[in-house]
């Protein structure tokens, strides 16, 4: 008993400790994210991000970007053999969705795999399958994927394992918030907080 | 920067004291925390995670290891390069200096389960083994988090209200509400 009572204490201790570092720490994340904002702005000129493209559904028919016009869109890339950001990352665009309510269908949201080789439309339909089904899933072929990859200035690469029979993939992992007249007007990092995003999305879609 | 995480990584860890019930002892090493989440159907990969102590006077390397769920075990590093998310293996395996302590999260340093025969199941715990250079192979096992999980903490609610006290610098409320009886 007395061992849990002075572990109580040091906790609280411990607690208030990082309540300190905490604010302090907030007020130097406040100036990177100042940084952050002004690296978005002075992201690839904002205009000449993105043209027309055609890529292939997850349920097989042909997706015309055409389509997207007069709404915004948020725009990702990625494969579904990433273990990390790119499941983390379609789930919190699901919440995002999800938070947006009534207003979710003024807003679409795109998933383009960079590793179309592995993701066929029929594996990706499975693997967007424990999301939220709103979310567009695209793969074509390489040079489909390659020029609009291009477009948006998405770097990617094939990581070959250490006895070459596998291979990973590095990607941008930003998500691009695209307005109604296709223009990029923010990105979305993992990195920061949810609300961070969910604002930047409720301004995107109240355009 | 670096300082602050430092800092609240120091904290963090003393917090999670509590979890010692369940650390395994390999020689000078202590593993702690091993976990992994629900992956997406059709996911051929899936990242483990887990705290290494070394109490030793020597280093240690975590070089590779096996689980029930994959053909596969690798010891991967991500990071992140001007908005490009990176992965490799760590070349030569991943060093746990005498007296440091290297957590293995999402985002960062990771076991890579590669080609997966099975998908995990939250609340059903993965055993697998880690081999380290010194310490040998060890037995552990992955307790399973939902799916995009960022810490195995995500279902712990009580450490999370605690949290966001503090965070709203009610220390002084926490004091006479939760602890009162002190
Ligand atoms: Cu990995």
């Amino acid at each position: 008993m007395a061992t849990t009572e002075t572990f109580r204490k040091v906790r609280l201790v411990l607690w208030g400790a990082v309540a300190a570092v905490a604010l302090a720490g907030g007020a130097l994340l406040l100036g990177e994210a100042q940084r952050a904002q002004q690296a978005g702005s002075n992201l690839p000129a904002a205009a000449t991000i993105g043209a027309p493209f055609t890529l292939t559904r997850s349920d097989g028919t042909r997706f015309d970007s055409q389509s997207l016009a007069g709404k915004p869109y948020a725009i990702f890339f990625g494969f579904t053999n990433c273990p990390d950001i790119c499941p983390t990352t379609l789930l919190e665009m699901s919440n995002h969705l999800k938070q947006l309510g009534a207003n979710a269908d003024k807003l679409n949201v795109l998933f383009i795999s960079v590793d179309p080789s592995r993701d066929t439309p029929e594996h990706l339909k499975l693997y967007l399958s424990a999301f939220d089904d709103r979310i567009i899933g695209l793969t074509g072929t390489t040079d489909e994927v390659a020029a609009v990859a291009k477009s948006y200035r998405i770097v990617y690469e094939k990581v070959p394992s250490k006895d070459g029979s596998d291979y990973t993939m590095n990607h941008t992992a930003s998500v691009y918030l695209m307005n109604a007249n296709g223009r990029l007007v923010s990105t979305l990092s993992f990195q920061e907080p949810e609300e961070t995003r969910q604002r930047k999305i409720d301004n995107l879609v109240a355009g | 920067m670096k300082m602050f995480s430092a800092l609240v990584m120091l904290a963090l860890t003393a917090l999670a004291v509590p979890a010692s019930a369940r650390d395994i002892t390999a020689g000078d090493l202590v593993i702690s925390n091993p976990w992994t989440r629900v992956t997406p159907p059709g996911a051929k990969v899936a990242g483990g995670f887990l705290t290494i102590t070394n109490n030793g006077k020597e280093a240690d390397r975590l070089i590779g290891g096996s689980a029930v769920i994959s053909h596969r075990l690798e010891v991967h590093e991500m990071s992140m390069e001007g908005g490009i998310m990176k992965m490799q293996e760590v070349a030569g395996g991943l060093e746990i200096k005498p007296g440091a302590t290297v957590v293995l999260k999402p985002g960062s340093y990771h076991v890579m389960f590669l080609d997966l025969k099975a998908s995990p199941v939250e609340g059903t715990p993965i055993t697998g083994t880690l081999k380290f250079e010194k310490a040998g192979e060890v037995t552990i096992a992955y307790d399973v988090a939902p799916l995009g999980a960022k810490s195995s903490e995500a279902g712990h609610e009580g450490m999370q209200h605690e949290m966001k006290s503090g965070a709203d610098g009610n220390m002084k409320k926490m004091h006479g509400g939760q602890h009162g009886h002190h």
